[in-house]
């Protein structure tokens, strides 16, 4: 029977099967779920509630980070800054609790902080030419000397008022005893997937990290849209300072220090490409507790911490060796 | 009445005189080749049209009204529609996707809208269809051929009611065959009334598609008329200066 030119059309190349194999976060998914079977088995203290309580609170931070990060990768840019506008936020936030305000004050300064950060950025980025690069990176030396500068370099401990109430939002465990910090990271994940898939925006930014030109001259505003990224971004390490200050206690001015870098690494091992077009929400979670698994693995399997570093960056490589498999197979 | 009239239209860039007192006028249903030599001022023209940037001086007109363009979006907005010369294609994204670039369909209430998938491969198909293009909305630019490259930058101009359409050098890239198929969509669009300019330095097709050819040479327009009252050896002496202006 001959095909009609209707049928070619209409054929789907691609079964919702084939493309879960085909895709990297499936992959990394595997690798998560065999390590967590690998330490259940070969360690006592792996599979115990305390445990795997930690290990998903400490997920969360890096997590809420990257999917801001996200955003920024797929246009194609990149945010150096988040650590230090991570440790900014927290700053300004226990700076204004410790000065007596409400906790309501403290989380609109602090987010008021991450916005306007994130727009400055924007802004040189995307009006000015700047390179990505090195905007954040000025950035990254500045935000983490105005929490210096916020502090006068002390360690704050003591929130005013609302002390209590902080420590609850950031430690405490709400719903079903799962801590606080989990239950924020999956909301906003799934915000993040939502906006990707379903809405105008996460289409643009596809655009804009596939062929920016091409996104210029088809109407997108790529300029604005820009802005909003690296705005989502330091709104995302504003969001996880804020909760790490309630985890924690305290707010030292080397909170989130060299977070950047395990935050990209996230993203990527989740399937993002830093030469952008290519991003999930999903991705960026389990990116994120693939790293936390590795890192806590080692610990319990009594390895030197000094190793931590080379297996995670062993993730990384491997994660995108993966990827360029798959790419030769294609061009062949 | 004409479509699209330009009237003393210069450019300049600084110093340098891109396009240089070009007048001229398209009508409803009529394809003209647009033909110079690079550097000729072909495409500064053309993105003047598309609302890329101003004339320095010159009025346009369309319908009789004037037309004063700042963003291509206004463009757009106007029934003016491009297929840019690179095609303007993110490989990334679904060939539904590169259709409707910029103006994505949406379902919902109000601020509550969603993008509209089904309905997007659903006409981004129909049109592939009438383009007779084995294209599939579904699938990544990515992993086309040039010639269902071309008919994904082409069937943009098809979404809406365009009334000109400025095709950038289409047939620069690609097979013998899919020149063929997209004459021939050029000559679809004029049957329906789309006024079509055709920017090529293929003598063959726009002698084959075109009813005019214009041609420029150093930011100037030195001739415009019929094809049949042309030849592809004048209109080289023109592109080239061998024939100064007629």
């Amino acid at each position: 029977m001959a095909v009609t030119l209707d049928q070619t059309i209409a054929q789907k190349q691609h079964t919702l099967l084939s493309r879960v194999f085909a895709s990297q976060t499936f992959w990394v998914v595997i690798a998560v779920i065999l390590a967590c079977l690998f330490l259940s088995v070969a360690t006592d203290s792996f599979a115990t509630t305390k445990n795997l309580y930690n290990i998903t609170r400490n997920v969360t931070f890096v997590a809420i980070v990257a999917l801001g990060m996200t955003f920024v990768i797929i246009t194609g840019g990149i945010d150096l800054s988040v650590g230090s506008v991570l440790c900014l936020c927290s700053m300004v936030l226990a700076v204004t609790m410790h000065a007596g305000y409400g906790i309501e004050v403290g989380i609109a300064a602090a987010i008021a902080t991450a916005l306007i950060i994130g727009a400055f950025n924007g802004i040189l980025i995307a009006y000015l030419g700047f390179p990505p690069f090195v905007v954040t990176l000025g950035m990254l030396s500045i935000a983490r000397s105005l929490a210096m500068v916020a502090s006068n370099n002390t360690v704050i401990f003591q929130f005013g008022p609302d002390h209590d109430k902080l420590l609850a939002l950031g430690g405490g465990a709400w719903v079903f005893g799962i801590a606080n910090p989990v239950l924020y990271t999956i909301l906003l994940a799934l915000i993040t997937g939502f906006v990707l898939r379903w809405t105008k925006f996460g289409r643009h930014i596809f655009a804009i990290g596939g062929n920016e030109h091409a996104a210029t001259l088809t109407g997108v505003p790529v300029r604005q849209i820009k802005v909003a990224v690296y705005m989502i971004s330091a709104l995302a390490a504003g969001v996880a300072g804020i909760i790490q200050t309630g985890w924690l206690g305290a707010v030292t001015t080397n909170l989130g220090n060299g977070m950047e870098l395990q935050v990209i690494a996230a993203t990527v091992i989740g399937g993002a490409n830093l030469a952008g077009g290519m991003g999930t929400a999903f991705g960026a979670v389990v990116g994120a507790a693939l790293i936390e698994v590795i890192r806590n693995s080692l610990g319990l399997l009594g390895i030197n911490a000094f190793w931590q570093g080379t297996f995670i960056g062993g993730a990384i490589l491997m994660a995108v060796l993966f990827d360029r498999l798959r790419n030769f197979r294609r061009n062949e | 009445m004409s479509v699209l009239e330009l009237t003393n239209i210069s450019k300049h860039f600084g110093a340098i005189q891109a396009v240089n007192d070009v007048s001229l006028s398209i009508e409803a249903g009529q394809v003209v080749g647009l033909m110079g030599d690079n550097g000729a001022g072909k495409s500064t023209l053309v993105k003047m049209i598309a609302g890329n940037f101003p004339p320095s001086h010159g009025t346009m007109q369309m319908d009789g009204k004037d037309l004063i363009l700042h963003k291509p979006v206004e463009a757009r907005q106007h029934g003016i529609e491009i297929v840019h010369q690179d095609l303007a294609l993110c490989n990334n994204l679904t060939a539904a996707a590169n259709v409707y670039l910029g103006r994505e369909l949406r379902r919902g209430i109000g601020p509550f809208r969603i993008l509209d998938y089904a309905a997007m491969y659903k006409r981004a198909g129909q049109i592939f269809a009438e383009l007779k293009s084995e294209t599939r909305p579904r699938d990544l630019v990515k992993q086309m051929s040039g010639g269902q490259r071309q008919a994904v930058a082409i069937a943009r101009t098809m979404l809406s009611q365009a009334k000109i359409v400025l095709m950038d050098e289409p047939t620069a890239a690609i097979s013998v065959r899919q020149v063929a198929e997209v004459l021939n969509l050029i000559r679809h669009l004029r049957d329906q009334g789309i006024a079509v300019v055709l920017i090529s330095h293929r003598m063959p097709d726009v002698f084959d598609v075109a009813d005019r050819v214009i041609v420029m040479r150093r930011g100037r327009k030195v001739a415009d008329k019929t094809i049949a009252s042309s030849s592809p050896e004048e209109v080289t002496g023109l592109i080239t200066g061998a024939i100064e202006q007629v």
